[in-house]
C-alpha cells in the first residue's frame, strides 16, 4: 500500500477467465476461420451478414443459411492507431477498419497492417491474412493487409 | 388513456468532476446526495424510491452499488433499484416508478471513479465478447472509426470537430489542427478527459414538486432507444435512436432553448445535434458537456441535471437533456423539461 | 442443428476462454484509510454516527442506517462477543489454516456493528454464540485486517443472549 496524507491506495489486478460458449452460429463462423475461410449468414430479406449473428439486427428474425464470402473486401471506415496497446492484434502502428467483404452486406471490424497511414483510405481494397496457428477464434484472422501490397 | 402524472426535477447537485478523487464510493455519493436533498429540503426518510446508476467494472469491485447505499441510509428497508448504466437510465426508471402514483418523491444518483483503472482497457469489456473484445479495440479507436465515417460523408471536417472541442473545453490555445492524432482522425482535444464524480437528482410528482420547489423542471417527455450492437450493421454517422427518442419525447412540439448533449467525443456532438434537428438558435452545452468533464456513468445524468438547473435557475423555459451509452452512440436517451406554464 | 449437406463435416467451435485482465489502483477513501492506519498502529477504530450514535466498524464514512457522514473516530476494545459463527472444512485461502476452523461474526465492546474474523486457540466444537473473544495481533502489522491474526477465547463468562441479540 502506498500512502499519501489522507487515503491509502493499493494495486489491484482483476482477472476472470470466462468460458464463452459460442452457439451454432458463432461457433460455425469460428470453425470456418479455423479452416481458413470466412462465412456470413443470410437473412430472410436476402442480406448477408458478416460476421454472422443469430438474429437479423433489422427485425429480430432468425437468420438462415451460411454463405461463403470472399476474404477480400473494401474499407468503409478506418482509424489509425499511432501507439498500439498490448492487447491489440498488431504491435506496430496499424489501422482499425470496418471492412465490407465481397459478398457481404455489413462491415466487420478488424486491424489492417497498412504500414503507414497514407497507404490506407476509405475504399481501399484489403484481404485477410490468416494466422499460421488457428484455434477457432476471431484472432485466427491475424489481420487484413492491402490487396496491392 | 388517462392524463399522465406530472413529474419534475426539483433539485440537482454534483460533486466536482476531478481527474481523481480520494473518496470511496459512499463518501463520493454522500456529497452529491446530501447536497441535492438539502436543496430540495427533503429528509432522507421521506424519499419514496431510490435508484442509482454505476458500473462495477470502473473500480473492479463487484456489487459496488450496494456499498454506495450507505450514503442513503437503507434502514428501515427502502425501495431501491440500480442500473448498470449511466444514471440517466436510472432517472428514467424513477420517472416510470413515480407514474405508478403511490409515491411522490424519488432520489436518483450516479457515481463513477474512472481514475482507478485504465478506461481504454475497462471499456473493452462492454463490447461483443466474440468478435470485438478479443481484438482489444478501445473506445478511442471505435470513436475514431465513427469520426472517419462522418468525415467521409462530407458533412463535417476536422475543423468542425476542433470548434466543438474549443467551445466545450475552453482550453487556452484552443484545439489546434496541427496537434498530433491520438487515433486518427481524433486528436486529444476531440477525446473526453478521465474524471471521477457523482451526481444526484430529486424528482417529485404533482403538488409535492410544487411544494418542494419554486420553479420545478417538469419532465414533458422522456424516451430512450437502442440500436444494433454490431457496429458494421449501423450507419455510424447517423444517430437514429436519438432521432426516434427525440420524437417520442416531444422535442419538436416547441422550441428548445438550451440543450445539454452527452457527446464524449467532439464529432458525436455534431451527430447528436443533427439527429435532434436542433436549430441554430439553441444553446448547446453551456456546461461544457462531456468533453469538459466525463465521469463515466454520471455524465449523462449530469446533462439532464444541468439542463434542469437552467429551468430551476430561471435561465430558460424549455430545455433538453441527452444521454448516451455504449460504443459509438449505441443507446440514446432524450429528456425534455419545461417550466410551469 | 443441421448444417445440411457437405457442411455436416464441420465441427462447430463450442467455446473458448476469454480472459479479462484489468489493473486498478484502488483507493480506500477517507474512513477506511483511517481504520487501516489504526490497524497498523494496533488500534481498532470505529466511527460514531451523529444521528443514531451507533458505532460502525469497519467504518465507511457514512452511517448505513441513517445515511449521514460519520466523522467521530472511536477506539474500540480488543474484546468482543461471538454473535454467530460457521465451521470451515475446506481451505480456499492461500494462507492455509489448520482445518477445520471457525469464522465468526464478532461485536466488539463499544461497537454496534459486527466484524468478521477467525477464531483460533480453541477446538471448533467449543466455539459458541455469546463466547467472549480477544483479538490476537499479528507479529507484523500493516494496513489490513490481517493485522489481527485471529481472535481467541478471552477467558470470560459468556455474554447473555440479550446483550448481542440485536447484532445477529
Ligand atoms: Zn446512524
Amino acid at each position: 500500500m502506498a500512502a499519501d496524507d489522507e487515503t491509502l491506495t493499493a494495486p489491484y489486478l482483476l482477472t476472470y477467465d470466462y468460458r464463452r460458449s459460442c452457439g451454432p452460429v458463432i461457433g460455425r463462423f469460428l470453425a470456418g476461420l479455423r479452416a481458413g475461410r470466412i462465412e456470413g449468414v443470410r437473412t430472410a430479406g436476402g442480406r448477408v451478414i458478416v460476421p454472422p449473428v443469430e438474429y437479423d439486427p433489422d427485425n429480430g428474425e432468425p437468420t438462415g443459411d451460411f454463405v461463403a464470402v470472399s476474404s477480400t473486401g473494401t474499407v468503409v471506415s478506418w482509424a489509425w492507431v499511432v501507439e498500439p496497446r498490448p492487447n491489440h492484434p498488431l504491435a506496430r502502428p496499424f489501422a482499425w477498419a470496418l471492412i465490407k467483404l465481397d459478398g457481404a452486406d455489413t462491415a466487420m471490424l478488424h486491424a489492417v497492417d497498412a504500414g503507414r497511414p497514407s497507404r490506407i483510405k476509405t475504399g481501399a481494397r484489403v484481404k485477410a491474412r490468416f494466422a499460421a496457428e488457428r484455434s477457432g477464434h476471431i484472432r485466427d484472422l491475424a489481420c487484413f493487409e492491402l490487396e496491392d501490397a | 388513456m388517462s392524463a399522465r402524472r406530472e413529474v419534475a426535477i426539483v433539485s440537482y447537485a454534483q460533486t466536482s468532476f476531478a481527474p481523481h478523487t480520494k473518496l470511496n464510493d459512499a463518501e463520493l455519493v454522500m456529497e452529491a446526495v446530501t447536497a441535492a436533498l438539502e436543496r430540495a429540503q427533503l429528509p432522507r426518510k421521506q424519499i419514496g424510491f431510490c435508484v442509482s446508476g454505476s458500473s462495477d467494472y470502473l473500480t473492479g469491485m463487484p456489487f459496488s452499488f450496494v456499498g454506495a447505499l450507505d450514503a442513503v441510509g437503507a434502514w428501515p428497508p427502502i425501495q431501491e433499484s440500480h442500473v448498470e448504466m449511466d444514471g440517466a437510465w436510472a432517472l428514467y426508471e424513477a420517472w416510470v416508478r413515480l407514474l405508478h402514483g403511490d409515491i411522490d418523491t424519488a432520489l436518483v444518483y450516479a457515481f463513477g471513479r474512472s481514475s482507478l483503472g485504465d478506461l481504454q482497457d475497462v471499456l473493452v469489456a462492454q463490447l461483443d465478447p466474440y468478435y470485438l473484445a478479443p481484438l482489444g479495440v478501445d473506445p478511442n479507436s471505435l470513436a475514431a472509426l465513427q469520426a472517419r465515417a462522418l468525415l467521409d460523408t462530407g458533412r463535417a471536417s476536422e475543423r468542425d470537430f476542433a470548434e466543438v472541442a474549443t467551445r466545450c473545453k475552453r482550453t487556452a490555445g484552443g484545439a489546434p489542427l496541427d496537434a498530433p492524432y491520438v487515433v486518427s482522425p481524433l486528436r486529444a482535444h476531440d477525446c473526453p478527459p478521465v474524471n471521477d464524480g457523482a451526481a444526484a437528482i430529486v424528482l417529485a410528482a404533482g403538488d409535492r414538486a410544487r411544494a418542494l420547489c419554486k420553479r420545478p423542471a417538469w419532465i414533458r417527455g422522456i424516451d430512450h432507444r437502442i440500436e444494433a450492437h454490431s457496429l458494421g450493421a449501423r450507419d455510424l454517422t447517423r444517430s437514429s435512436s436519438t432521432t426516434l427518442a427525440a420524437v417520442e419525447a416531444g422535442v419538436h412540439t416547441a422550441p428548445i432553448e438550451i440543450a445539454e448533449l452527452h457527446a464524449p467525443y467532439s464529432h458525436q456532438e455534431l451527430i447528436v445535434k443533427e439527429a435532434l434537428q436542433l436549430g441554430d438558435g439553441v444553446r448547446i452545452n453551456p456546461s461544457g458537456g462531456a468533453l469538459a468533464a466525463n465521469p463515466l456513468m454520471v455524465a449523462g445524468l449530469a446533462r439532464i441535471g444541468e439542463a434542469a438547473q437552467q429551468i430551476l435557475d430561471d435561465n430558460a423555459r424549455r430545455t433538453l437533456g441527452h444521454a448516451t451509452s455504449g460504443p459509438c452512440l449505441q443507446q440514446n436517451l432524450v429528456c425534455v423539461m419545461e417550466a410551469s406554464s | 442443428m443441421s448444417d445440411g449437406g457437405a457442411d455436416d463435416k464441420i465441427e462447430i467451435v463450442k467455446g473458448f476462454i476469454a480472459p479479462v485482465r484489468l489493473r486498478y489502483t484502488v483507493n480506500a477513501g477517507r474512513a477506511s484509510s483511517r481504520f487501516l492506519r489504526g490497524l497498523t498502529e494496533g488500534r481498532i477504530l470505529g466511527q460514531r454516527c451523529p444521528v443514531c450514535h451507533k458505532v460502525n466498524v469497519p467504518p465507511r464514512g457514512a452511517c448505513p442506517t441513517c445515511g449521514v457522514p460519520t466523522e467521530e473516530d472511536v477506539q474500540l476494545g480488543e474484546v468482543g462477543t461471538v454473535t454467530t459463527f460457521c465451521i470451515i472444512n475446506i481451505n480456499f485461502d492461500a494462507k492455509a489454516r489448520e482445518l477445520p476452523y471457525a469464522a465468526a461474526s464478532i461485536v466488539l465492546d463499544g461497537a454496534d456493528t459486527t466484524l468478521f474474523h477467525l477464531i483460533q486457540e480453541v477446538p471448533v466444537a467449543k466455539v459458541r454464540m455469546g463466547m467472549r473473544v480477544r483479538a490476537v495481533w499479528a507479529a507484523e502489522r500493516g494496513p489490513s485486517l490481517e493485522s489481527i491474526d485471529h481472535f481467541k477465547p478471552a477467558g470470560e463468562p459468556d455474554a447473555p443472549y440479550d446483550s448481542y441479540k440485536d447484532h445477529l
